[in-house]
């Protein structure tokens, strides 16, 4: 089991090594640079893979906090706790390259459209579950309540988004290429993603896996201490 | 019919305990006033920017106000205990959390009832504006939906007070987005159909919230 | 027998493997317990043995962690409306609302209850527990003793069958404490099941047919009051206290 368990994780290690010094290579040396916007627009590729994998991250949580509070197995919090302190993390740097890149591409660091105001109340919202679950007066109390913000925090999205959309209609529509996407950007976008999405999977299951000895370790204790 | 007779059970015991003790409408209406001057003083307000500028201040001055009117609904109840009082009732969760909506909403209804005109005459702008009842109405109910539920929340974590806007703010972002547009489309005497998509948005919200904090609710208050 | 159902001729109170932590901390660990009808159940332990907790599993206020509880032969995990009926919990604290007088508290709970006749029901438990002439007083100018009755008037309004009492003694003025004599003498009689938790050994051995020492989340010493041994039962007692 343990020695099944390390082996995928191995593995794991092994693709997502090899995904991102490919995807290095690729974004760095091999994509051509994009005409209007220049070398910047590289940026561009880490942005929209950590974009993806952390809104995969909330999903996440979102999933198995329902999943916990159904069976109230502590393994499914353990996931959805990881998968948040992750997303948090990925949204923290989408939230970086954003900017860097719209001050080029745009002209300004921060525009108040759907995308960029979604990005940034999921990170306010994700940082309060994190902020509610260490601050509670216990910590089963304190898996009970991520849970219901990680469910609550995520149906809140698409309601987000789409009252931002309305808010701004004016918003500049996304230009990232002038001449379309070519197929080396977009292959170097897709290994990028992939990349990005093997990191997210390892970083997750190393959370969790580092929960659940914690715990151990904490009921070891007070078993010892009586 | 028991299941709403004991809403109201639960509903009438909070305006009871409101009536007398005064806590809760006093000191959020005081507070949401005290927003609104600031706010005038921060963007130096005149009379011809009014418009512009005037539904961002209400509605930050009716959020800010929600949130301090929140923190009291379940924190009445943590005082001697009483919610493992209502706990022991044999009464559906639900039933608990939609008594204190009914309270909570009320409360924010009339703060919000009474701070408009005066923040309406502050202004100069027009006193008798039937629609933009309808939008406190619909922005009220989406607050008291997410605030009561993280009200609920935010008693059992240290820190209570800062837990509850924290979590609440975020939330709410779509209801304060949508509550400012339509307030200005009743400022600026535009008509219905201007305001249509943002009181859509509000009561797509409210249905979200309603529903899905019904369901979680049970969750939060059972140990 | 099944899992769920028990015969009509069922303990009051049937606990079996219970168990019930908090985060990484274990609160209960594997009690296993059964009360007669009509039987006064007294339980001591040091602070942090688990009373508390286990009351209120008894009283549905906490879910279980593992293990089954039964009362009057109702699984609690199948019917929590029907089972909360049958429960009356004085805890450590009141449950009332200061601002309200001790009618209207005594009415809250009775129509959160769904009690037919309640005006009636009120009359009967506040004559019951001395509180007519105070009716009309806030609860929060009562003093303790007073509204600990209140409290006892608020356990008792919808006839529970089963009464859980939390050291209900702290702090309480001779009056009430004659109220607690009441209850459980009262007991047995009309088919009033009566588990009382408390610190005070005379007081527990004197109003318990049966006594339970727990101790770090187990039952340590049962005994009825005609079998027990009281040097055991000391000696028991003391160690766990000490330990504890």
């Amino acid at each position: 089991m343990n020695g099944r368990r390390n082996l995928i994780n191995n593995l794991l290690f092994g693709l997502g090594l090899a995904l991102m010094i490919a995807a290095l290579y690729m974004v760095f040396m091999y994509v051509p640079t994009e005409k209007s916007m220049g070398i910047v627009q590289r940026i561009f590729y880490f942005h929209v893979s950590l974009a993806w994998v952390s809104f995969l991250a909330f999903l996440v949580t979102f999933v198995f906090s329902i999943c916990y509070l159904r069976k109230r197995l502590l393994k499914w919090d353990y996931i959805a706790h990881a998968s948040a302190e992750v997303g948090v993390v990925f949204t923290t740097l989408v939230l970086i390259t954003g900017p860097i890149w719209a001050k080029t591409a745009w002209g300004i660091w921060w525009t108040w459209d759907a995308r960029l105001t979604t990005s940034l109340v999921l990170w306010l919202t994700y940082i309060a579950y994190l902020l509610v679950r260490g601050y509670a007066t216990e910590p089963a109390r304190g898996a009970r309540f991520g849970a219901v913000v990680g469910i609550v925090g995520f149906i809140d999205v698409p309601i987000v988004f789409l009252t931002v959309n309305v808010w701004r209609t004016q918003h500049p529509t996304t230009i990232i290429f002038t001449d379309g996407i070519t197929a080396p950007m977009l292959m170097t976008l897709v290994v990028c993603i992939a990349a990005f999405t093997v990191l997210y999977v390892l970083l997750t299951a190393q959370g969790a896996g580092l929960k659940s000895l914690e715990t151990s370790i904490k009921r070891l204790k007070i078993r010892r201490t009586g | 019919m028991s299941t709403f007779a004991r809403i109201i059970t639960i509903f009438w015991k909070d305006i009871l305990t409101e009536l007398r003790a005064r806590e809760v409408v006093t000191s959020v209406l005081v507070f949401s006033l005290l927003v609104v001057v600031i706010f005038s003083f921060a963007f130096s307000t005149r009379i011809d920017t009014a418009e512009l500028v005037a539904p961002g201040i209400l509605w930050a001055a009716l959020t800010f106000g929600g949130v301090l009117g929140f923190n009291h609904t379940f924190a009445v109840e943590k005082e001697n205990s009483r919610l493992e009082g209502l706990m022991l009732c044999p009464v559906d969760r639900a039933v608990i959390y939609w008594g204190k909506l009914a309270g909570s909403f009320t409360f924010t209804m009339v703060v919000a009832i009474i701070i408009t005109p005066i923040f309406l005459a502050l202004f100069n702008l027009p006193l008798f504006l039937p629609r933009l009842l309808l939008v406190i109405g619909l922005a009220s109910l989406g607050f008291a939906a997410v605030g009561t539920l993280f009200s609920a929340v935010a008693i059992n974590t240290r820190a209570r007070d800062i837990m509850l806007p924290v979590l609440f703010l975020p939330v709410v972002v779509p209801v304060v987005v949508a509550a400012v547009r339509a307030t200005a489309v009743v400022l600026a005497d535009k008509s219905w159909s201007d305001m249509l998509t943002w009181l859509q948005i509000m009561i797509a919200f409210d249905i979200v919230y309603l529903v899905v904090s019904t369901l979680v609710f049970d969750f939060v208050v059972e140990e | 027998m099944s899992e769920n159902a028990r015969s009509p001729f069922s303990w009051a109170i049937e606990v079996q493997g219970l168990t019930k932590s908090f985060g990484y901390h274990p609160a209960l660990r594997g009690i296993d317990l059964q009360v007669g009808r009509g039987e006064r159940l007294v339980i001591f332990g040091p602070n942090g043995a688990g009373k508390t907790t286990l009351v209120k599993i008894l009283s549905m206020l906490v879910r279980p962690s593992s293990g089954n509880v039964w009362l009057d032969g109702v699984n609690i995990r199948d019917k929590p409306a029907q089972v909360r009926r049958k429960i009356g919990l004085v805890g450590h604290q009141t449950f009332l609302y200061d601002n309200l007088t001790v009618y209207e508290n005594l009415k809250f709970y009775s129509q959160m209850y769904g009690i037919a006749n309640l005006e009636q029901r009120i009359q009967e438990v506040m004559s019951w527990m001395q509180l007519v002439d105070r009716r009309h007083d806030r609860v929060g100018t009562l003093s303790h003793g007073l509204q600990q009755r209140a409290s006892l008037a608020r356990a008792a309004l919808h006839r529970p069958s089963i009464m859980l009492l939390d050291e209900p003694e702290a702090g309480l003025d001779p009056q009430a404490s004659t109220v607690i004599n009441d209850v459980m003498g009262n007991a047995g009689g009309d088919g009033l099941t009566v588990v009382m938790v408390t610190h005070n050994l005379e007081r527990g051995l004197e109003l318990g047919d049966s006594i339970v020492i727990l101790n770090k989340g187990k039952v340590a010493y049962r005994a009825s009051r005609h079998d027990i041994d009281t040097t055991l039962f000391r000696q028991v007692y003391n160690q766990c206290t000490e330990t504890g």
